[in-house]
């Protein structure tokens, strides 16, 4: 049987004796690129992303080198550019920095939690286990229960009379759980690290069906238990999971708000789960100040995209 | 195929920083016209269940009376709270004309975003509110002299007790000894020994702005005779009286006699406090429910209640600068704020007009409502947050430093009010 040679299509192109077709591209092709079709399908989500993402990052980033107030159309008044004295009075304010602290604390404790107990949850989950459905229902229902409603049943859990607190008994700590400087963030990441973990777990759960059986079969066959297969073959399989699970797990945190909002009473006790996205409304909306909650929100971008790169490079260093 | 998405990236900054900078102040409307044109209004009011009542039956009434200047009342659209709602809808150019619910601390945002109307543009306006008010209408005037709030109703604050809860603990629930500062603790201490309830009193020790006005502030308006946090431009509260008052409340939480927890619920309702400081619209959720009985907040030497000052917890109508038809919306807020509109206001909610004289304005009800006569009382002396700008960020400011040094016992009291004057002070001189 004779092999043919394959060519490539330019090549193709010389081998039949014909000049390629030259084809005028017009003003729509111009504007459009060679798939005026594709662009077309594409476009409404660039519309919604200049809408929704670029401008408002554009006009926050406006702001926050101006003295700007929200005004009612009509009204005339001065904003006049201020360099970086928006930045440098949030720079200088302790409840801000501390709150970037504190949402350094978040991220220590829930990123990796996140990613340790979705995997290790997923993996068990992905395994013929008995009542495997109730299980991952149980893990999704309180990432789509309403944030308000989970949030009362953790003031239940953990205030000083609660539940957990019962339990512990003479253990429990005191000031307790929600009004314990020490212990309010933490307490904040793991209910957060809860309450998501469904969403994660879900990612996994994709992600392990892309890892060949007979992965687990060859390391089986040469002598690897069960731990051993976890580790020399599901963490690597789920590898480009596991950067998407740390980045978002990451940028949702950075975002923290509602749970200091509700749990904490405002970002409590004296500011120790303030976080800057609460920060910034406190600031921007309640004080009617959005040049300096701007500023915050510039600085947290950069951070958290900073934080993204430096976590990309570690963890999807094998992924790319 | 970096440089182009970076490019692409920059064109998209540079397009919107343009666009925003294109869309800045425009033109202004034409407000003298306005000021006489009459047609249809939209009208806000809180969500209230008894003041929605009251707005439906008085809306009822004037399109009656005007159906070629039709009233529409909405409750206010839900948001994290009515501030910001409000706030959004003056930048969004769609306020209503009216805003039943409009907080006096307030005032000074919305009139720096250009979204109120100063009522002293209408003739009568000044002449209205003062005649009405009497002479506690200073205290709502603007920094620029002018009234951009109608001072409507207040719920001046008083200690609410328990009476079964008391009973329980061997104190008299007729005249309990809440008077001075010892007395309030030691009957605090009696109730809680007794396990009256778990709590003495229990105001949210949550970090938000407005908290400190049912906790420090009610007792700080007593101690000083009428005092405002601000005055003239500078803080008052880091006095030897507004110190008394913060090692008051800081008794109160170093001896577990108030919670440092948030309390999802009603804990004066639950039994789980004894105790509670709080205005006359309270009394509607009582009922049934608690046996209580009021008293004035207490002082540190046991001032009369005819001498007492406290805290009005007022909520204010405004005019927003949106409004077209002025003309209209300013006879619905002298149709609103009558003498008969405020009756039905106080009949249906117990909540005190801001009028001269309640209590003998109204003497039939407050004979047939005798627990409410002590509020009207009070309403003669109370005294509301001042009308400066940076007002919100002045109040956050000194929550922070209560709630550190107060609540949660980090910083001796005196101290953290000494610093909190200090930002104050800066934050009140900023025109």
């Amino acid at each position: 049987m004779s092999q043919q040679r394959v060519l490539s299509p330019r090549r193709v192109e010389r081998a039949g004796g014909q000049p390629p077709p030259t084809r005028r591209r017009g003003l729509l092709g111009g504007v459009f690129g060679k798939h005026p079709i594709g662009s077309a399908f594409v476009t409404p989500y660039l519309v919604f992303l200049a809408a929704i993402f670029a401008y408002p990052l554009g006009f926050a980033v406006y702001m926050s080198f101006h003295d700007y107030f929200f005004t009612a159309p009509g009204a005339i008044v001065d904003r006049p550019f201020v360099g970086f004295d928006n930045y440098a009075a949030v720079l200088s304010d302790p409840a801000v920095r501390r709150a970037f602290g504190n949402v350094g604390i978040f991220l220590l404790i829930n990123v990796p939690l996140t990613v340790g107990l979705s995997l290790v949850l997923a993996f068990a989950l992905n395994s013929a286990i008995r009542w495997r459905t109730f299980f991952r229902v149980s893990y999704y229902v309180p990432y789509v229960a309403a944030s308000v409603a989970v949030v009362g049943v953790w003031l239940f859990l953990f205030n000083a009379d609660g539940l957990v607190n019962r339990v512990l008994g003479p253990l429990a700590p005191d000031p307790s759980w929600l009004v314990n400087s020490k212990l309010a963030m933490p307490t904040i990441a793991i209910y957060v690290t809860w309450k998501q973990l469904g969403f994660f777990i879900l990612l996994y759960l994709a992600a392990l069906q892309n890892v060949s059986k007979d992965l687990y079969e060859a390391a089986s066959m040469d002598g690897a238990g069960r731990l051993k297969s976890f580790w020399n073959v599901t963490v690597p399989g789920v590898r480009p999971a596991t950067t998407l699970v740390v980045l978002l797990a990451t940028v949702t945190g950075a975002n923290l708000f509602t749970e200091p909002y509700l749990l904490t009473g405002g970002g409590g006790p004296d500011g120790a789960s303030a976080s800057p996205v609460l920060i910034m409304y406190q600031r921007g909306i309640e004080q009617g100040n959005p040049d300096v909650g701007s500023a915050i929100g510039v600085l947290l971008v950069i951070g958290v995209l900073l934080l993204a790169l430096i976590e990309r490079r570690f963890v999807g260093r094998e992924g790319r | 195929m970096k440089r182009k998405k970076l490019t692409a990236a920059l064109l998209a900054l540079g397009l919107a920083g343009t666009t925003v900078a294109c869309g800045g102040s425009d033109g202004g409307g034409d407000a003298d016209a306005a000021a006489t044109a009459r047609g249809e209004i939209t009208i806000w009011m809180s969500n209230n269940k008894e003041e929605v009542a009251w707005g439906k039956q008085m809306v009822a009434a004037w399109n009656t009376a005007h159906p070629d200047q039709k009233v529409t009342a909405q409750e206010i659209p839900t948001g994290k709270s009515s501030e910001e709602v409000i706030g959004a809808a003056i930048t969004a150019g769609n306020a209503p004309c009216l805003i039943f619910n409009t907080s006096p601390a307030s005032v000074s945002q919305f009139q720096k975003q250009g979204g109120l109307v100063a009522l002293d543009s209408f003739a009568d306006g000044k002449s209205y509110v003062e005649s009405r008010t009497g002479k506690s209408a200073e205290q709502y005037k603007s920094t620029d002299g002018k009234y951009y709030q109608l001072p409507w109703k207040a719920n001046p604050v008083m200690i609410f007790y328990n009476k079964l809860a008391f009973a329980k603990a061997g104190i008299d629930t007729v005249k309990p000894p809440l008077s001075t500062y010892d007395e309030f603790l030691a009957t605090s201490r009696k109730v809680v020994a007794a396990k009256g309830a778990k709590f003495a009193i229990y105001p949210a020790p949550s970090n938000e702005f407005f908290q400190s006005w049912f906790d420090f502030y009610p007792l700080f308006a007593a101690e000083t005779g009428g005092k405002q946090l601000v005055a003239d431009g500078k803080s008052q509260f880091a006095s030897e009286e507004g110190k008394k008052v913060a090692a008051f409340w800081r008794t109160l939480y170093a001896d577990k006699l108030a919670s440092q927890e948030k309390y999802t619920g009603d804990s004066f309702v639950d039994g789980t406090a004894a105790m509670a400081i709080v205005g006359p619209w309270a009394i509607a959720t009582y009922k049934g429910k608690v046996e209580w009985g009021a008293v004035p907040v207490p002082t540190s030497a046991g001032k009369p209640a005819a001498e007492t000052y406290t805290f009005s917890d007022a909520k204010n109508v405004a005019m927003y600068s949106a409004c077209k038809n002025r003309g209209t919306a300013w006879d619905v807020l002298k149709f609103a704020s009558s003498k008969e509109q405020d009756g039905k206001l106080l009949e249906g909610s117990g909540q005190m007009p801001l009028r001269a004289d309640v209590a003998g304005t109204y003497p039939e009800y407050f004979a047939k409502n005798p627990d409410y006569k002590q509020f009207a009382d009070q309403a003669a002396r109370t005294v509301e947050v001042p009308n400066v700008p940076n007002s919100i960020t002045i109040w956050q400011n000194f929550r922070d430093a209560y709630s550190k040094s107060v609540i949660f016992g980090q910083e001796d009291p005196g101290a953290a009010l000494d610093g909190a004057a200090q930002k104050v002070d800066q934050l009140a001189a900023q025109s």
